[in-house]
């Protein structure tokens, strides 16, 4: 009996002490799920989201979160379709991640049309802040101009001053091949020529053998995901790299380099956001998530978290889901996790925080299966991003 | 020396002979796929996932058996074969009396299933396995350095479209399986086993898609995703060359796969798409293919 009574004063007086907001968000992550950057963002990049919301501990500040999410596969019509749907009738109000960059565009514009959240981890086209810019979107991670200034500028100052692109053919491939020739230009290179490549592309011969014949010394692969990996494989085969050349792989992660392993990749630099190994605050991080996931985070992943954990602050401090209020704390606020540490949030949505100029190690140095990647390098925030003043981003441009 | 549009002469012979190791692959794929349909009027769409197939099992024996590259040449083919044959006997032959729609759409099924599973225990990002030891290295040609491997493909797939050829036209095996497509009733009445018969070619059919998988392994990152984007080409080259028609999938094999390669050197974003336009010209102009017999 008295158990029955003090039972049920317990239970009477935790309903009693929830906490005064009762704020629902519904979170979207869209990204691909079985193409070609599945293992990059995929199902990772849910539960990603999924530990944000624990870590943030939502549910224990009022804040009920539901994360949902959907395959993209790559395909912009697709993309804006789902987005059109969770906006309009599936009340989500912030969708998460995307790779991509052609998908990353629309659902940009769909969100701008819809005034909700857009908070992109996954594509790489540095337009989404510049000539394509909303004041819906958020752009964490990184971008072609960073990468741009990162492997680009160092490859260049290394001696390789004459380069050929192959790139992927759409936004993201010549978004990054326009960024990498600007820098290599201001860095004394020239850009002898190009070919794009159709993406997905399997057989990279033809154009690795346009490569050679340009004799650059430096062949600029502006794609990404398996389209590197094949690149990368495919030009060893030709005896490419034995010829001299070097090969530039201009975006690159984690899962990439584990797929080519040490032994060829070995010497391969690449600019990174986030490294698993980094420090004892991502180390920890990346330990929870591959006990889930079965692989370490990639910096898409990692941003994902980062990104939504800064979206609940800044619900939390706003006290409702105003979509634009939400942007402008979240542009108030300084980023602050443990994966990325401190940054800011420009007026035109671009995340500014520290880059990392990278290297694979040789099979020798490397001590565990992703024991990959030595820091060469950090190149700090303000220096990697390209400056809001030349972008074309009018909103932003206007708000000064 | 002529420069054909700004390309030099080097480059262009660089292209072709590429094209041609590219078309290998199609034509091996395209002659198991038309053996299947020119014989068995079946549309298996499954061909791409049995490719895949090949080259995981090929990767499983060097990574949990410790066979190489040599025994798996053979060894792929036939555990891949024998997992056709178990489809066709469990599902695929109950659908012999209907429109081949539903062959079709069985084995798109069965093709979307295989590839989510291997997707789900694999991933996308693609296994290593590497180019056997005697075939690493290539030879300098002057005009471009061909790897050895890629020159070995050749001349595998040329073996085994020839010899398959030769099999199907020019033996009483052969002479007895055209027969039993043409009038089963008859054959079978000849004493001769015509629903064991249709088995074992459905069965060396995927056999060959296996082969071109194993072939595809090393230089092509073993990866679920690996068919899906080539079967679709595999099917134009097939509609192109004639459905029924052996000698013309390989023929048209080989001819798209040069043509897909110059297409590279000259308009290299159409390169995905002019094995699509080519099958829109010849549906338009010769509906039964270019060696097929019209009905």
């Amino acid at each position: 009996m008295f158990r029955k009574i003090a039972l049920s004063t317990a239970a009477g007086a935790a309903l009693m002490a929830g906490p005064a907001l009762a704020i629902d968000i519904k979170l979207g992550v869209l990204n691909d799920q079985s193409g070609v950057y599945a293992d990059l963002s995929g199902q990772g990049s849910v539960v990603a989201a999924q530990m944000a919301v624990e870590d943030f501990d939502a549910a224990g500040k009022g804040i009920n979160v539901e994360v949902i999410s959907a395959d993209h596969q790559n395909k912009p019509d697709i993309a804006s379709n789902i987005a059109r749907q969770w906006y309009d009738q599936d009340g989500v109000d912030a969708i998460l991640d995307v790779p991509t960059s052609s998908t990353a565009l629309a659902v940009a514009d769909v969100t701008a049309e819809f005034g909700k959240v857009f908070i992109n981890s996954g594509a790489a086209t540095s337009d989404l802040t510049r000539a394509n810019c909303q004041p819906t979107t958020i752009h964490w991670t990184y971008d072609t101009a960073s990468l741009a200034n990162g492997t680009g500028k160092a490859v260049t100052e290394a001696g390789g001053d004459t380069w050929f692109f192959l790139t992927a053919d759409y936004a993201f491939g010549h978004a990054l091949e326009r960024d990498t020739t600007a820098v290599v230009e201001a860095n004394g290179g020239e850009v002898l020529g190009s070919v794009a490549h159709p993406f997905p592309g399997t057989d990279f011969s033809s154009f690795l053998l346009q490569a050679q014949a340009s004799g650059a010394k430096v062949i600029g692969l502006a794609n990404a995901g398996a389209d590197t990996v094949n690149s990368i494989k495919q030009a060893s085969e030709f005896g490419i790299v034995q010829a001299g050349q070097k090969l530039a792989g201009l975006l690159l992660f984690i899962n990439n380099v584990h797929s080519l392993g040490a032994q060829t990749a070995q010497g391969l630099q690449m600019t990174t956001a986030f490294y698993w190994d980094m420090n004892d605050d991502t180390r920890a991080f990346s330990e929870r998530f591959q006990a889930e996931v079965g692989a370490p985070p990639s910096m898409v992943q990692a941003g994902v978290y980062a990104g939504t954990l800064h979206y609940l602050k800044a619900v939390e401090a706003v006290g409702s889901d105003d979509a634009e209020a939400i942007v402008a704390k979240m542009k108030e606020m300084e980023t602050d996790d443990p994966l990325f540490g401190k940054g800011y949030i420009r007026k035109d949505g671009r995340v500014i925080h520290d880059m990392y100029l990278m290297e694979v190690k040789t099979p020798e140095e490397s001590t565990g299966e992703w024991d990959l990647l030595k820091l060469v390098s950090t190149i700090p925030g303000e220096d990697a991003f390209l400056p809001m003043e030349d972008g074309g981003c009018e909103f932003a441009l206007a708000a000064e | 020396m002529f420069e054909l549009l700004g390309v030099p002469p080097q480059v262009l012979m660089g292209q072709l002979l590429i094209g041609l190791i590219n078309g290998s692959f199609y034509a091996v794929l395209s002659l198991g796929l038309a053996v299947i349909f020119g014989l068995l009027n079946i549309i298996n769409f499954a061909h791409g996932a049995q490719y895949m197939m090949g080259a995981f099992v090929a990767w499983m024996l060097l990574n949990y058996a410790g066979i190489g590259y040599w025994p798996a040449l053979i060894l792929s083919p036939l555990i891949v074969g024998a997992i056709g044959i178990a489809l066709e006997r469990t599902m695929i032959a109950r659908l012999y009396k209907l429109d081949h729609l539903y062959g079709l759409l069985l084995t798109f099924g069965l093709a979307l299933i295989i590839q989510g599973i291997f997707r789900n225990y694999y991933g996308v990002s693609g296994l290593p396995y590497q180019i056997p030891g005697t075939l690493q290295g290539g030879q300098n040609l002057g005009f471009m350095f061909l790897p050895n491997y890629r020159g070995w493909v050749i001349v595998a797939s040329l073996i085994v479209c020839f010899g398959t050829w030769f099999m199907i036209e020019k033996t009483r095996l052969g002479a007895y399986l055209r027969a039993a497509t043409e009038n089963p009733e008859l054959v079978g009445a000849f004493g001769i086993n015509v629903p064991r018969m249709i088995t074992l070619t459905y069965g060396f059919g995927v056999g060959l898609a296996a082969f071109a998988g194993v072939l595809a392994a090393p230089i092509y990152s073993v990866n679920p995703n690996m068919g899906a984007d080539l079967i679709i080409v595999v099917f134009a080259v097939v509609v192109i060359g004639g459905m029924g028609s052996i000698m013309g999938a390989i023929l048209t094999g080989f001819g798209l796969g040069i043509i897909e390669g110059l297409t590279r050197v000259f308009y290299p974003e159409g390169s995905a798409v002019v094995i699509f336009v080519i099958m829109a010209i010849v549906l338009m102009i010769k509906p039964e293919g270019l060696f097929g017999k019209s009905a």
